[in-house]
């Protein structure tokens, strides 16, 4: 294992694997903030979820076409994407809410293809990119080098976190949501909709998704295809952090993004994704062992 | 009651039967029609299933742009002369929509339905791929321009051939530009170390396979190795190992996207590499997106504008850009030029079997020995052209310059890169100009070429 070992002669190398792991997984956890919300309180796993993220890019990508700086476009996006997400479930989702989770898997399944493929048709499948024009920290003498776009993502992750907690737990609708998530027959005869709590939750998720969106086209690329990867990413934080735990979600991105980061750099990038499925597989199984002890089952 | 009951019940499957019958026998009859022919009255029509709509749009277009150039100008100087008589050119063609499958269900179909003779190639080796089997079947002649990958030579196919170099050849090059300057600064070529980053689809594999292989043949050391999935947006560790193991050189072949995450990272990372190789530079418009961060860049491409390649045709390679331009409205990528010069090359054979069979056009092909504005084209066993070399390019300026092959090449290789405190860090601009975007007119992505 030579690059173990370099790893152990150059250890200012490990900061920089850790600060990548940490930024990267930033992004994601912003993604699974959303998933884990919509999936706690309509019960359903919205396979769509990358493509909502997508949708957000391109909002970014469209702002800075106009020639507007395109941080600008975090709160454009949100907004957007939040009009988005209230039109697909008054829609589509209102239908299969309540349903077994196949139906709503299968139903924001579809939605994932449509939307991807009317974005392929619309914007094309070319990759695009906006350019925040921003520059890169360096730590360490030099050796550990931090884009600040990425730190922009960590700090939205955070505040995005802190907010959503926020609003949860003091809002009215916030409140709503969560009386909703913990019994929607108790809650409907307290006199709340649920259905337009539902309708919130849903196209919160979307607002959120677009600001992931939006920071992704600043740090990344953007291009009609790139949702699945979110989707699959953001699904395997929310079931390690486990349902229900928003504070969980940051840290155990975080974590996944330093190993994907170790795993690259040790073993070579291809083992990236297998060893971080390996590793939701063996945090899985020994989850289950533990409640097993418990007497206790994985929901 | 009942007999009202039954006689309700038994029309519908009477009607279904009737319908039923009445449909095998139109659909028999439509079989039974003659096609129509191919080389009807004077013209000659060539069939391509290309991409228009789907993940390979954009260069599908460019595809459909490049031919149907060929198409016009073929026909503006007269048309194909074949024996005695003059034909003009056509082509038919339907949107393969992106999918293997149905290219070859459409190929297909040009074949038995439409009554095509001659196949000109899909956009990407994986749907040139799927059609390769099918001219084969019906051992018809495809002439194709934008499917590099090598393995399609394997098969022992004789009706396929390429005008293309294939995808392994794309930056061998650069490794051999790489060992000659190594030699000027008075290093052995066991100490040079070459760092590889691809997406890990077959293209990719094909240009790391040929990087792989000149480096061995060379004596360098291969020390980073990296296969990214197709769907991971970000290098960062990638990155980080380069920093750590100071490669000469770092290949990076991943589409446009793969183009666009190098200069774009290895700029934020501030990565001191010598030289940075990518694929797909012109796709991701890396000089005109990152004018800074791509400066010195080197590109493999197929063909450039700027060599001196001319044909009887089209004049000079510049000449054809201008043409393409005023045609299209846009630069000629190499996509369409590639394709300009796969129906060149049916062109000629036409005239010199002077015949239409399509055994003896494809007997034509295999001896072809020409020389077009996209390069020499000559075919070996396989169907590969073996007379043309790839072009290197560097960013110089905010441009692409020609830096290989020397015998052809303008412009001189910048070697090594400038450390980036010299080159002006993309430390935070003012905001005064907003940060440009993509607004993509040229080639898209896609995987497998």
């Amino acid at each position: 294992m030579d690059n173990l070992r370099i790893l152990i002669q150059a250890p200012v190398l490990n900061l920089q694997l850790i600060v990548d792991g940490v930024l990267v997984g930033s992004v994601f956890a912003l993604a699974a903030f959303g998933m884990a919300l919509v999936w706690g309180v309509t019960n359903i796993i919205n396979v769509a979820q990358g493509e909502l993220v997508m949708l957000g890019g391109y909002v970014a990508i469209y702002t800075a076409a106009a020639g507007v700086h395109p941080l600008f476009a975090l709160p454009l996006a949100f907004a957007a994407l939040y009009l988005l997400g209230w039109l697909l479930y008054r829609l589509v989702v209102f239908r299969v809410v309540g349903r077994d989770l196949f139906i709503s898997v299968l139903a924001t399944f579809g939605l994932s293809i449509l939307l991807q493929q009317l974005a392929n048709q619309f914007f094309g499948a070319d990759i695009r990119t906006a350019r925040p024009e921003l520059g890169t920290l360096f730590l360490a003498g030099g050796r550990v080098s931090v884009p600040e776009i990425k730190l922009i993502a960590l700090a939205a992750a955070l505040v995005l976190g802190a907010a959503l907690t926020a609003f949860l737990k003091v809002s009215r609708l916030g409140q709503a949501i969560r009386a909703s998530a913990q019994n929607p027959r108790a809650a409907r005869v307290l006199g709340i909709d649920t259905d337009h709590v539902y309708a919130a939750t849903f196209a919160l998720n979307a607002a959120i998704c677009g600001a992931t969106g939006a920071l992704v086209a600043m740090t990344w690329v953007i291009h009609p295809y790139l949702g699945l990867p979110f989707t699959v990413r953001s699904f395997m934080i929310v079931v390690v952090a486990g349902l229900g735990n928003v504070l969980g979600i940051p840290i155990v991105a975080a974590g996944l993004g330093t190993v994907e980061q170790y795993a690259g750099f040790v073993l070579g990038a291809e083992f990236q994704t297998g060893i971080l499925f390996s590793l939701l597989v063996a945090i899985l199984v020994a989850r289950n062992q533990l409640l097993r002890r418990q007497r206790r089952h994985l929901e | 009651m009942i007999t009202k009951g039954t006689r309700r019940r038994a029309w519908p499957r009477r009607a279904a039967l009737i319908a039923t019958a009445a449909a095998a026998a139109i659909f028999a009859a439509a079989r039974m029609l003659p096609s129509r022919a191919v080389a009807a009255g004077d013209t000659i029509t060539l069939g391509a299933a290309v991409s228009l709509t789907g993940k390979y749009s954009t260069n599908g277009k460019n595809t459909l742009d490049g031919y149907q150039l060929a198409v016009k100008r073929i026909n503006e100087l007269g048309g194909v002369k074949v024996g005695e008589r003059t034909y003009r050119l056509a082509i038919k063609y339907y949107d393969d929509e992106s999918t293997s499958a149905r290219g070859a269900q459409l190929v297909e179909r040009l074949i038995t339905q439409d009554g095509i003779k001659y196949i000109l190639g899909p956009y990407s080796s994986g749907l040139t791929k799927a059609i390769a089997p099918v001219t084969e079947k019906y051992q018809l002649p495809m002439v194709e321009g934008n499917g590099a990958d090598r393995s399609l030579f394997t098969h022992g196919f004789r009706y396929l051939f390429a005008v293309l170099n294939t995808s392994d050849h794309y930056l061998r090059s650069a490794v051999t530009l790489l060992a000659d300057h190594a030699k000027d600064l008075g290093r052995k070529p066991s100490d040079v170390k070459i760092a590889i980053a691809i997406e890990n689809d077959d293209f990719s594999q094909d240009v790391r396979d040929g990087i792989v292989e000149d480096a061995k043949r060379l004596g360098m050391q291969v020390v980073i190795d990296d296969k990214l999935p197709p769907e991971v947006n970000d290098m960062s560790s990638t990155l980080t190992k380069v920093k750590a193991l100071r490669p000469d050189m770092l290949a990076v072949s991943g589409h446009a996207k793969g183009a666009t995450l190098a200069v774009r990272q290895v700029a934020e990372q501030q990565i001191q590499v010598p030289m940075l190789a990518l694929t797909h530079c012109d796709s991701a418009q890396i000089a005109e997106k990152f004018p800074r961060d791509a400066e010195y860049a080197v590109c493999g491409s197929q063909w450039d504008e700027g060599l001196a390649y001319s044909d009887k045709w089209f004049g000079s390679a510049h000449d054809y850009a201008e043409r393409f331009k005023k045609e299209f409205g846009y630069e000629a990528p190499y996509q369409a030029a590639e394709s300009t010069a796969s129906v060149l090359v049916f062109v000629d054979a036409f005239t010199r079997a002077k015949s239409l069979d399509p055994k003896k056009v494809r007997d034509a092909i295999a001896a072809t020995d020409m020389m077009t504005f996209f390069g020499p084209i000559k075919f070996d066993e396989t169907g590969k052209n073996v007379a043309k070399s790839m072009v290197l390019y560097q960013v110089q300026g905010g441009q692409y310059k020609v830096v290989a092959p020397e015998r052809w090449a303008r412009s001189k290789l910048i070697f090594p890169m400038p450390p980036w405190s010299e080159r002006g860090a993309p430390a935070s601009a003012s905001h005064a100009t907003p940060g440009p975007t993509g607004s993509g007119t040229a080639s898209g992505t896609g995987s497998g070429r």
